[in-house]
């Protein structure tokens, strides 16, 4: 085993095409890993609040009255495809592609990433038109928490999208901007996968 | 390392990313489905529960690129221990609510 | 002049000058102290001309020597307010029988949740990463932690939540609620001030500090160890630390839930904790033990390392069950996070639910006590030496066993009914927090004092403050077992009891030496710095040190090792003087890159307590600007690639081998001179 295959951490490794940022991204990537298993925590706990206030409606809108299955699916298709268009960015970087290609991936998830946050948006303005703004009851509020939370770290994701496609633009692929673009690539899968449990607890476990 | 080694690694990254795609995509699809089609309650939770984890491992296997190999043994370790916390945390969190809930009635 | 009306409220929402302390003469006497304290060092700074050495030597320092020194200055200033704080808490239940003593029940209660939220947020925390910070790179021979600038993000986080504290002293009245800061205590009904949401604010700075504290703590042991550190090599302190980085990472998004959504509750009015619209806010008390517990063990697993190294090194033995010992830390550590329950056995869950918590928290008390054995194992045949850190790693072992004891009484539910709300239970968490943490941390700071300012401490006034921080402790606090047990309810501001009396007014007579001991370290402080040329330890080992960060020299110099050392076994230091190599000349220099200084971490953190003033007072303006100052100022940063700093070779060579030739001069002291001045940081040989 070689020690560019040693140095291994989660996401795509840069491995043999930069073997020097790849030595770096250990420690750096090591790092963000664990602030996200921390925020996983984070999201566990506002789940388990959300699952212990199912019954406490306080007489107003329960789950079958304000959640909708075919937003749900629209806004999941999204976050997914998003996925992919991160995969390919990350790709274009590790394989040196022209920046021009790595740059389209970027702005098409950024561009989906939007979107998202544009239905997720709507979403909470169509609830407190109906009665089930964060203020109505225990249930209400810990939906809100848990889907606002989601909701502002894609919006840090897109922040960081913007940067990250100013910072290729200007600096080029240095290993400053490729470090952040893997992390950045693991906040973006790991999104995900909270969105995973969203769907499959919030909408489908309330709707089913 | 040749050129041609680093195309077929290519090859192989992008084939995971559209495998894992497509895989996540059938497995969101059936959980929505078996909603949409209003299958008995407890038959959907099930099939939800399961499509859910399988759909976890796929990204964390495909998008994140965790594998069983020794060496991103150190990251899975993590995740097993951060799983056993929030098993922890968010089982003992319902289970206590849970109780009070029910003395209280 | 109309406060609530016109442009004030957009300029200084709700402030208004009835913040101002002067509804009584103890609120005046705080806020004045605060005020002219601050007044007086900004004078000093200027009139000795030093604020441009100030910023640029150590406010945006990212050495991590220089910021764990500033944690530890934080935690040192914030403990003077707080023991302060307690001995008026003690003097007025001295008094309070039958009668109201000098304090209103009111600020009374502020007194009790500043005193413990400070203690855990701002003594404790700043303490113990201050001193990890400190001496932790040292150990695993690195050159610096992991993530230099997130380190002094941290720093000037937890500076700017302790700023908030002292602020609370001057505008406005803290929160009532306690350091747990339950609703409906915290709630915008009981309480519509601005006491709870200063709490709530100088909490989550202080805990996204530790989150980021945490992981960098963390990546630096896996990722920094120098070659040959294989794990099993590392110095006991560095396991803890280990340890308590990962409870840091995993306990404090508990917290920040915890927070966040009671100030969702106060704020935007949803339902989470309050009485009504389905609010429960037991799960508030559920979510602050989640953390909470396992704070318990961030704050004493450092001081567990820190005895390890001082017992083994003042004993001059190796550490008794190394092993034994790590696996008990790493227990510790993950059972800290199943006990959590017996905080709130009372709270009206079912037995069966609260047995299973009662029996783990009494096995948790097992693996504590294979470490005490592993401590009197290593000393017992060994030579020990009466040092100040040494005296207190002693004065812990004896008083926690008692702490510990009554701990597993508390774990009994039935018992835990009996007691619990009385000040049993407050006698309890002092006896394991100030010997398991404070002396700890106090024998830390002793020992590693030369370390970082290249002299010792004065021998004769450390045991002053040690012999006052002990008989101050078991006057002030033993006394409250008994009255706990007679139903003495905790936080009580005056009482009808009379049997309570004799009690109460020894606990406050222990209150006068705890402030003793206080004044002890200052005097000491003063003394040291006055006797500087005397005391100093240029050869950089005065404790005949085991570990790495002995063998260069003090105060250590800014890249820490000229050469970076190879370790060869669990005291490799002492391995090295044992065959003679220790100061051997070095074979080659290289360049030492290290990072640049920054003022990011102070923007930051200064924006966002800032903005945390700012949510406070309603000042709504501040609150934005402050938010987006701190973004902006992580954005810039992130446009600036060039961070590095080289120290050339022949700087480092001419350096260390200036220090090489100094040691070779200066005489070895024996042992029996450790704390005389022939000790100069050279330790003698030992007898073959």
């Amino acid at each position: 085993m070689t020690a560019v295959d040693h140095h291994r951490h989660p996401g795509i490794n840069l491995g043999h095409t930069d073997p020097d940022t790849h030595e770096q991204a250990e420690e750096t990537l090591f790092g963000f890993w664990i602030f996200l298993m921390s925020d996983l925590v984070l999201f566990a706990l506002l789940f388990a609040t959300y699952a212990s206030m199912m019954g406490s409606t306080d007489g107003g809108p329960g789950p079958r009255d304000v959640l909708e299955l075919s937003s749900s699916a629209l806004e999941t298709g999204v976050l997914l495809f998003s996925s992919l268009t991160m995969g390919m960015a990350s790709l274009a970087m590790k394989y040196k592609e022209p920046p021009a290609r790595l740059q389209m991936w970027l702005v098409a998830t950024l561009i989906l990433g939007l979107v998202f946050l544009w239905l997720g948006g709507s979403e909470f303005v169509k609830m407190a038109s109906e009665g089930a703004s964060a203020q109505r009851s225990g249930w209400t509020s810990a939906l809100h928490a848990l889907l606002g939370t989601h909701w502002l770290h894609v919006a840090a994701g897109c922040v960081w999208l913007i940067l990250s496609i100013l910072q290729v633009a200007i600096f080029g692929p240095q290993s400053p901007v490729k470090l952040r673009l893997m992390r950045l690539a693991l906040f973006w899968h790991l999104l995900d996968i909270v969105w995973i449990f969203i769907f499959s607890v919030v909408y489908l476990g309330g709707l089913a | 390392m040749s050129a041609e080694h680093t195309a077929r690694e290519k090859r192989r990254e992008l084939r995971s990313y559209l495998v894992g795609f497509v895989l996540a995509v059938i497995l969101t699809a059936v959980a929505f489905l078996v909603v949409a089609a209003g299958l008995p309650t407890m038959t959907a939770y099930g099939v939800i529960a399961v499509t859910a984890l399988v759909q976890v491992v796929v990204h964390f296997r495909f998008f994140l690129h965790i594998t069983l190999k020794r060496s991103t043994r150190d990251d899975l370790q993590l995740i097993l221990f951060t799983t056993l916390i929030i098993g922890l945390m968010a089982g003992g969190t319902i289970w206590i609510l849970d109780n009070l809930h029910h003395r209280m009635m | 002049m109309p406060t609530t009306e016109g442009w004030w409220p957009l300029v200084f929402g709700r402030l208004s000058f009835d913040a101002l302390p002067f509804y009584s003469a103890i609120a005046t006497g705080a806020a004045s102290l605060v005020v002219i304290g601050a007044v007086v060092v900004i004078g000093l700074l200027t009139w000795l001309g030093r604020w441009t050495w100030l910023w640029r030597e150590w406010l945006t320092s990212l050495d991590h020597k220089k910021i764990g020194i500033m944690y530890v200055i934080i935690a040192m200033v914030m403990l003077a307010r707080a023991v302060i704080e307690g001995s008026l808490m003690r003097a007025q239940q001295a008094m309070a029988f039958d009668n109201p003593g000098f304090l209103p029940p009111e600020h009374f209660a502020q007194l009790f949740s500043t005193h413990g939220s400070i203690m855990v947020f701002f003594m404790a925390m700043p303490f113990l990463t201050g001193i990890i910070n400190f001496a932790l790179p040292l150990q695993i021979g690195a050159r610096d932690v992991s993530f230099p600038l997130l380190n002094s993000m941290s720093l000037w986080l937890t500076a700017g939540g302790a700023g908030l504290m002292m602020a609370s002293l001057v505008l406005g009245k803290f929160s009532t609620g306690g350091w747990t800061g339950y609703p409906p205590y915290t709630d915008a009904v009981f309480n519509p001030g601005v006491g709870p949401d200063y709490w709530i604010f100088a909490v989550t700075l202080g805990s996204l500090a530790s989150t980021m504290t945490g992981i960098n703590i963390a990546v630096t042991i896996y990722k920094k160890r120098c070659r040959g550190m294989n794990p099993f090599r590392m110095p006991l302190f560095c396991w803890t630390s280990l340890c308590t980085s990962v409870l840091m990472i995993f306990a404090m998004p508990p917290l920040t839930v915890a927070t966040a959504l009671l100030a969702l509750d106060r704020y935007v009015g949803t339902h989470f904790f309050t009485n009504d619209g389905g609010g429960n806010m037991m799960n508030f008390a559920n979510l602050f033990w989640l953390f909470g517990h396992p704070e318990v063990y961030i704050l004493i697993l450092p001081a567990f390392g820190v005895y390890s190294q001082v017992i083994s090194n003042f004993s001059a033995k190796i550490l008794y069950g190394y092993d034994s010992l790590i696996i008990a830390t790493m227990c510790i550590a993950v059972m800290s996070f199943t006990v959590w329950v017996h905080h709130f056995f009372t709270m009206g869950q079912s037995a069966n639910l609260n047995a299973v918590f009662g029996i783990a928290t009494m096995a948790i008390g097992i693996p504590t006590g294979v470490k005490i054995f592993d401590w009197i194992l290593t000393m017992a045949w060994g030579r020990v030496r009466f040092t100040v850190p040494m005296l207190y790693a002693l004065a812990f072992m004896v008083l926690f066993v008692v702490g510990g004891l009554t701990g597993i009484l508390l774990a009994n539910p039935a018992v835990d009914f009996q007691v619990h709300n009385t000040v049993f239970l407050v006698a309890h968490f002092h006896n394991m927090l100030i010997p398991g943490l404070l002396y700890g941390m106090i024998a830390a700071y002793t020992y590693w004092f030369p370390k970082a300012f290249g002299f010792r401490l004065d021998e004769w006034w450390g045991r002053v403050a040690f012999g006052c921080w002990v008989t101050g402790f078991c006057l002030a606090f033993l006394p409250l077992y008994p009255l706990g047990l007679m139903g003495m309810p905790r936080r009580t501001q005056e009482f009808f009891e009379p049997d309570y009396l004799p009690f109460t007014i020894v606990a406050g007579i222990g209150a006068l030496f705890l402030l003793s001991a206080l004044t002890s370290l200052v005097i000491q402080l003063v003394v040291s710095i006055r006797r500087r040329a005397t005391l100093a330890v240029p050869g950089g080992d005065p404790w005949d040190g085991r570990t790495l960060e002995w063998g260069i020299p003090c105060p250590a110099p800014e890249y820490n090792f000229a050469v970076l050392p190879v370790a060869t076994s669990r005291d490799t230091f002492l391995a090295a003087k044992e065959d003679g190599t220790a100061y051997a000349p070095r074979r080659a220099y290289h360049d030492i890159e290290l990072p640049r200084n920054s003022m990011t971490g102070v923007v930051f953190g200064l924006a966002l307590a800032a903005a945390a003033f700012g949510l406070v007072w309603y000042m709504w303006w501040l609150a934005a600007l402050g938010v987006l100052v701190a973004i902006g100022a992580v954005v810039a940063r992130s446009f600036v690639l060039d961070t590095m700093r080289i120290i050339p070779a022949a700087e480092v060579r001419r350096q260390d081998e200036a220090w090489l030739a100094q040691v070779r001069r200066l005489p070895a002291a024996d042992r029996d001179h450790e704390t005389t001045p022939r000790n100069q940081g050279i330790a003698e040989a030992p007898a073959p």
